[in-house]
């Protein structure tokens, strides 16, 4: 219900931005887990390109083609090793317009 | 591969980096700068208001060529609620004047035009190039920096970091912690465009003229936020941002608080029938002076965002973040005119300069209000809207009750929302801490 419509919301959104994915090198990765702890589980709502999603087992997974680079998910999972989070290759990623 | 060895290496051309890079090639420093982005400005956001004070200190006749969008004449402040809004709005023809005081500009295409600047007073701009890691000497010393391009690493007698928000070197580097998730904020913008008689008649403005609106209250759902909209020439720059940790407690999603934002009754046609170009996501700095880490070390300095160089109360980064880079950059000219090492106790007189300025005078000025309003939020941010709504509109709605009794229904609805004593409190915290 809400949830399908946010998605669209966000990948409409995301779909106005230009990006230079760099393929087969995500500059994001979740560490296997059993249960996601508090914060990552937050990240799947609070990313605001919607990168993380739960899967069927209860598990976050990431997909980092739509990030930003804003670094909101580092801030809260990167200290805990539930992520491991860099910047893409020089000139990869994101590209601002306008900014 | 890089062989030269130059006076100083430059992290991120974003404004504090081509603030310090500009600074040092002008007076002759061989200056290297390395910008992961395609281009200057394309991993950056901002509002963006541009403060025209410090950008005049580092190049007087920028009013030439840069690329300013409106100069501003009016400022709105909004508390706004779920169907309306409070405000205070000041409009002012002085700021008519022949060097205006405030400019609304667009990040990308400004970080280009500066970068410019930077390159024709002599620096080498590197684009495309992410700096992975500080080389640093046996005794610790930072002596360089490595880079996801083939060659070895490129060294420097010094290091500025103007790396931004994230500090990723920084960190890695153990100079400085990460940001606490309580003191920086997660901001959403997008873009909107409008043909320019469109805004300019939206908002009463004449030919360059501008209009910036503020806002805080139940939009940004009981967390520390706030809102903004900006008019640049032929396009509005809206977005909303709220502490990480307020996020992270709540799971309010970014991009729904925006298209609510968007669709409050008071910005809707404010915006009705502009065509959205973009859509970016960047942090802020929040924590004001508490939070400021340690700027400088053996062989390296730490500038703008990245030394959370930031006044979220006014609204100002990118002064801070020119203005420190400035500094920077002079500091290290006069170290170098010594002939001094660029060591720690040299490089102190980096931070001495900056506290004389009123970069970190104005950060001090307001080092409480981070914690109050980051644990007094629900109040701030969303009761106090809602009675202050309510407060307006009673007073405003002619209905027939006594004025006498619309008073004092107003008094006991804050009353009973926040307790006399709750009133009083706040009252007194936040005039302490605004002092
Ligand atoms: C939504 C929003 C609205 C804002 N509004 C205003 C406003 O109206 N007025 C105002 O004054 N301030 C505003 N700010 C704050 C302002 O944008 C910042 O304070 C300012 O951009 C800081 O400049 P900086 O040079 O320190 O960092 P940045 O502009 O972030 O530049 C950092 C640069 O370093 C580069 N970089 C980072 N790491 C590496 C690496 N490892 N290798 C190579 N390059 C790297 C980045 O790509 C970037 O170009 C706003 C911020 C946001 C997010
Ligand atoms: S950096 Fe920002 S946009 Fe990218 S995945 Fe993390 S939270 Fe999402």
């Amino acid at each position: 219900m809400t949830m399908a419509v946010t998605k669209l919301r966000v990948e409409e959104k995301l779909y106005q931005n230009r990006y230079l994915v760099d393929p087969g090198r995500p500059h994001i990765k979740v560490r296997p887990h059993e249960r996601p702890s508090a914060n990552l589980l937050a990240l799947t709502h609070i990313c605001p390109a919607k990168c993380y999603e739960l899967n069927d087992k209860g598990q976050v997974e990431t997909t980092s083609d739509g990030c930003m680079e804003c670094g909101t998910c580092r801030v809260l999972c990167e200290a805990s090793g539930e992520i491991v989070w860099n910047y893409p290759r020089g000139g990869f990623g994101v590209l601002f317009k306008f900014g | 591969m890089i062989e030269q060895e130059f006076d100083a290496i430059v992290v991120g051309a974003g404004m504090s980096g081509n603030a310090a890079a500009y600074t040092m090639a002008s007076q002759g420093l061989t200056v290297l700068q390395l910008e992961r982005g395609e281009y200057p400005g394309s991993k950056n956001v901002q509002g963006a208001i541009m403060y025209a004070d410090m950008l005049e200190q580092i190049i007087p006749d920028f009013r030439d060529d840069a690329p300013l969008e409106r100069h501003l004449v009016e400022q709105r402040f909004w508390v706004m609620d779920d169907t309306s809004h409070t405000g205070m709005q000041y409009r002012s023809d002085d700021f008519n004047e022949a060097k205006p005081n405030r400019y609304t500009i667009i990040r990308a295409q400004f970080d280009k035009w500066f970068s410019r600047k930077v390159r024709q007073a002599g620096a080498t701009v590197l684009c495309e190039t992410t700096v992975t890691e500080l080389v640093r000497s046996a005794s610790g010393k930072v002596i360089g920096v490595r880079t996801d391009r083939a060659g070895g690493p490129i060294y420097a007698d010094v290091v500025v970091l103007a790396e931004g928000v994230n500090g990723l070197l920084g960190t890695r580097a153990g100079l400085r912690k990460m940001p606490k998730p309580e003191s920086v904020a997660l901001a959403v913008k997008e873009m909107h465009f409008l043909p320019d008689e469109v805004i300019e008649q939206r908002f009463g403005l004449q030919g360059d003229e501008g209009c910036v609106i503020e806002a805080a209250g139940t939009i940004s759902r009981s967390m520390a936020g706030l809102a903004f909209l900006y008019t640049n020439k032929e396009s509005i720059s809206l977005g909303i941002g709220c502490l990480v940790s307020d996020f992270a407690q709540t799971m309010e999603s970014p991009y729904v608080l925006l298209d609510n934002f968007k669709n409050h009754p008071s910005i809707r046609p404010l915006i009705a029938g502009s065509e959205v170009k973009e859509y970016s996501a960047h942090l802020i700095p929040e924590g004001g002076y508490k939070a400021i880490p340690q700027l400088f070390g053996d062989g390296w300095v730490a500038v703008g965002d990245a030394a959370q160089l930031n006044n979220a109360i006014h609204r100002e980064g990118s002064n801070l973040a020119m203005t420190s880079g400035r500094i920077a950059g002079e500091a290290i000219i006069e170290i170098k005119g010594r002939n001094q090492p660029m060591i720690r106790r040299n490089l102190a007189l980096y931070k001495t300069m900056l506290d004389k300025s009123f970069v970190v005078k104005d950060l001090m000025k307001y080092k409480d209000m981070p914690a109050l309003i980051h644990t007094n939020s629900r109040n701030f941010f969303m009761t106090y809207p809602q009675l202050m709504s309510q407060a307006a509109q009673n007073f405003m709605r002619v209905d027939g009750t006594p004025k006498i009794e619309k008073e004092k229904a107003t008094t006991a609805a804050f009353i009973r929302a926040r307790s006399r004593w709750g009133l009083i409190s706040d009252v007194i915290r936040l005039a302490l801490a605004w002092r």
